[in-house]
């Protein structure tokens, strides 16, 4: 099959243009981060506002102390009421970058979705057949996700740290991994290729963010372990209970696909290779991964392992994970590196 | 080491209660041994335990993939323990390089196995007896739980409660009375989340048992076969690899055999492969075990992921290559065809291997073993050679070369060592037993003439198929057992379960005072709308419309 090569250029410029995009919605989001009002200051800095005492100033991180943005009463106590303010306040800017940050985002994962699409459409199959294709796919997953769940939750602020790593990932599969649209060897040719690939890319993706909020889950509560300092940017993170709700909420999402990718693989191989299981270096990790996950699924229900211990645990099986997804194919060569045939 | 959460089972006062306190005085004698068997067996079967003994098999598990293992690839492990001098043969002694045969690693499952019965077994049991009890009674004060409404309802608490079963129907309920004419429901819902959670380990269990009746009754048997061989299954003697499982001896393969007519593989430009394809032919039971008829072949392609499945014995196409014929005229005139299978030893399929001579004509006693002939070398399927040294620069046979040396004299095969199909054994050069002569670059058709006269002529090639016979007759019970253990593990991870109560007291004027109660025991899953639209159902009028947004 011919490889149509105007199809991946225009695939590589998607690609491109989603990893511009999501640099460009990193650094959106880090700004709109550094400059949220935590939890407990918004609320304080509310009350300020409306009580707005004559020569009270609106500053900017909500404390009496910070740098003014608005004077509010004591430009006005002349023309206006007391306590009122008198124009509409402005939208702070770390709002306003948060707003562009996730419209760029969601013009970025327009872009790699196309990017996908025309990749699989150049080359004639589904746009699994390596690496970077692969990588492609799972960053996408992860926007993906990341959209998903802000469109629930509108006020959820960690868009910065879903970012970091799907920036990485662009870059080294744009910079690294990238290969030209090519035809797929024999061992590869199988329709179970593309259901076990898919999965394990989609689940891999979904438990990519799940560990990034474990991440945070982590960070949080040892800065609320450690005193809570209001004045400190981890301030800034999600309540621990939500942390710990989006990283659990998406990991028994992901578990039974990474379960079903698993199955599938195993049900490839006993065509592939002759036995359902070999033990290659990339399914002992695969399994150690779902050791570890089903490890966190019980921790979080046993008396002694729920918080910060579960969320090391989950922090675990996503090293893992990522571990299996690079180091394995990069560097231990077994039967996925494809070495068999030729 | 199933997941506690005690909804069903337990009275919910006791859930996260402390142990009771006041250990019991010391038993003595027997009763200490049973007490310290207890102890054991309850710390076993405890989640903590569980939970530790879960994280050492993946602990375990990472040598397995970080450590090359001999029965992956051999060649692979034996060159690690010739790096690592000191830790490698240290390493190989505690089974490092066999991680999961080795009796460290079937401690651990095993004992994370048995701490599973363990706590299956109870749970299971507490699951059928929960199954067959009735809702738990009604708490005495439904505002200590976590969702708690109270809503004034129209009519009698008969009628009311009336009203509130037709709409729980999908809901296990039960009515009690309490005095005063106070009726009270009691309804829970989700039990299929145990369900799922009691299938999902029972799977698991039964996945381990599929796996260990494949390693005691299935073999692996490969073979190479040249185009235009072929081999009858039946003995494991007829395969050049045979790894059997532990109670197989050997007798009782059932007969098929296999030619393979011709094999072929087709590349793009860029010399990647698209398709490996070996037309064979079989025939099995009766007709395969008539080593002289000619009936009943069944002509196929063999694929790469597509075996050919006969009764339970499945054959793959696993590798192929290429084998050269020669055509040697001995000094006495005599013309010799020999060919042998060479090994890849690249990914443009330049392979190595040696086509041995060893009774020359024209020679008798001693001197046979004098003039024994060798040819060592590569096949180049794409033959390049820059400045006389020849590889192979595609792995598809568009100009096929051989590049090969001469060796006369004594091959050294009468000693009873083994030797390499692939090579010559290098300590008969050495102890100049074995001459090294000349050496020529060939294609197709061409020749070469040695010392004493004789000819050599590269006459064209053969490709050869590595097959594999494989049998596991548990493999299909695997497979059924991790279907069930993926439903069991989606049953158990999405079915939310609830207990909500209803108690309904007698109000003035003909209408009731309804307080309702709920509890979520489900992780994470909280009531959500669903609260709301239990306490509608008491309540005689429509409910009021969907509350905007999601309250999660």
């Amino acid at each position: 099959m011919a490889i149509n090569t105007t199809l991946e250029a225009l695939s590589d410029n998607g690609f491109g243009a989603a990893a511009a995009a999501y640099t460009v919605a990193l650094i959106c989001s880090a700004v709109e981060f550094s400059s949220r009002r935590t939890a407990a200051t918004r609320s304080a800095g509310r009350e300020y506002a409306t009580v707005g005492a004559p020569g009270a100033l609106l500053t900017r991180d909500g404390t009496p102390g910070g740098v003014p943005i608005v004077p509010i009463a004591g430009a006005q106590a002349g023309i206006g009421h007391i306590g009122r303010v008198g124009n509409e306040p402005k939208i702070p800017w770390g709002e306003r970058f948060g707003k562009a940050g996730l419209l760029v985002t969601i013009l970025g994962f327009a872009a790699h979705v196309f990017s996908i699409v025309t990749r699989g459409m150049s080359a004639g199959r589904m746009p699994l057949g390596n690496m970077y294709e692969f990588t492609s796919l799972i960053c996408a997953t992860v926007i993906g996700v990341w959209l998903a769940v802000k469109l629930r939750q509108r006020a959820l602020g960690i868009g910065v740290f879903v970012l970091i790593p799907v920036v990485l990932l662009m870059y080294v599969a744009g910079a690294i991994l990238h290969t030209p649209a090519a035809v797929l060897q024999p061992a590869l040719n199988s329709y179970w290729k593309w259901i076990h690939v898919t999965t394990i890319s989609i689940s891999s993706g979904i438990l990519l963010f799940s560990g990034v909020a474990s991440v945070l889950y982590i960070v949080r509560t040892r800065w609320e372990v450690r005193g809570a300092r209001p004045d400190s940017v981890w301030a800034k993170l999600p309540e621990p209970a939500t942390l710990d709700r989006i990283a659990y909420r998406t990991a028994i999402l992901a578990f039974p696909l990474f379960t079903f990718a698993v199955i599938t693989g195993a049900l490839w191989a006993e065509v592939a290779w002759g036995r359902y299981w070999n033990w290659d270096p990339k399914e002992t990790c695969a399994f150690i991964t779902w050791v570890i996950y089903a490890g966190y699924l019980h921790a979080r229900s046993t008396a002694g392992w729920r918080g910060t211990k579960s969320a090391w645990i989950s922090v675990v099986g996503f090293a893992s994970m990522m571990f299996n997804l690079f180091f394995v194919n990069m560097v231990i060569s077994g039967l996925h590196s494809y070495a068999g045939l030729n | 080491m199933s997941v506690r959460d005690d909804t069903h089972l337990r009275n919910d006062d006791q859930l996260d209660a402390p142990p009771a306190s006041a250990p019991p005085p010391p038993p003595r004698g027997i009763g200490a041994w049973v007490a310290f068997a207890r102890n054991i067996w309850r710390q076993l079967t405890s989640m903590r335990v569980a939970l530790i003994l879960l994280f050492m098999l993946a602990l375990a598990s990472l040598p397995g993939a970080l450590l090359p293992q001999w029965n992956l690839n051999q060649a692979k492990t034996a060159t690690f323990l010739i790096n690592h001098p000191t830790l490698g043969p240290i390493l190989n002694r505690l089974g490092f390089f066999g991680v999961f045969s080795s009796p460290w690693y079937a401690a651990i499952y095993l004992a994370l196995f048995t701490s599973l019965i363990g706590c299956l077994v109870p749970r299971t049991w507490d699951f059928v007896k929960a199954l067959r009890a009735k809702p738990v009674p009604t708490p005495r004060n439904l505002f200590r739980l976590p969702h708690q409404a109270g809503v004034a309802a129209a009519g009698e608490p008969e009628a009311v409660a009336g009203r509130i079963e037709a709409g729980m129907a999908r809901w296990r309920r039960t009515r009690r009375s309490e005095p005063a004419g106070v009726l009270t429901i009691s309804a829970e819902k989700g039990f299929l989340r145990e369900v799922g959670n009691l299938v999902f380990h029972l799977s698991l269990l039964g996945l381990l048992a599929a796996i260990a009746v494949g390693k005691l009754l299935g073999f692996e048997g490969t073979i190479v076969v040249t185009e235009g061989g072929g081999f009858c299954s039946g003995s494991p003697s007829v395969y050049d690899t045979f790894r059997p499982g532990l109670l197989v001896d050997g007798t009782r393969l059932a007969p098929f055999c296999v030619d393979v007519d011709s094999f072929t593989a087709e590349y793009t430009d860029a010399g990647q492969a698209t398709l490996f394809n070996a037309a064979i032919r079989y025939r099995t039971g009766a007709a395969a075990a008539d080593a002289t008829g000619t009936d009943g072949w069944t002509a196929r392609n063999l694929q790469v992921n597509d075996p050919l499945r006969i009764s339970g014995e499945r054959l793959y196409l696993l590798g192929h290559g290429f084998t050269p014929s020669f055509q040697v005229t001995f000094p006495n005139g005599e013309v010799r065809e020999a060919s042998q299978t060479f090994q890849p030893s690249d990914g443009n399929l330049t392979s190595e291997g040696a086509v041995k001579f060893l009774n020359p004509p024209g020679y008798t006693g001693d001197e046979v073993r004098q003039h024994q002939l060798a040819i060592v070398g590569i096949f180049a399927p794409t033959a390049h050679s820059p400045g006389g040294v020849m590889t192979s620069i595609a792995p598809a046979p568009k100009n096929p070369g051989v590049a090969i040396q001469l060796y006369r004299g004594d091959l050294g095969m009468e000693d009873g060592a083994s030797q390499s199909i692939f090579g010559i054994d290098q300590r008969q050069v050495d102890n100049g037993k074995l001459t090294k002569l000349t050496r020529a670059n060939l294609m197709v058709g061409e020749s070469m003439t040695l010392d004493d006269g004789t000819t050599i002529t590269f006459t064209g090639y053969k490709q050869w198929v590595q097959l594999q016979t494989s049998y596991d007759p548990a493999q299909g019970y695997a497979l059924i057992f991790a279907i069930t253990l993926l439903t069991g593990l989606m049953l158990s991870l999405t079915i939310k379960r609830r207990r909500v109560w209803y108690r309904i007291k007698p109000g003035p004027d003909g209408g009731s005072w309804v307080e309702v109660g709920g509890l979520a025991r489900t992780d994470q899953a909280g009531y959500g709308e669903e609260f709301d639209s239990l306490v509608d159902l008491a309540r005689d009028r429509p409910p009021p419309l969907a509350k905007p947004g999601s309250s999660r």
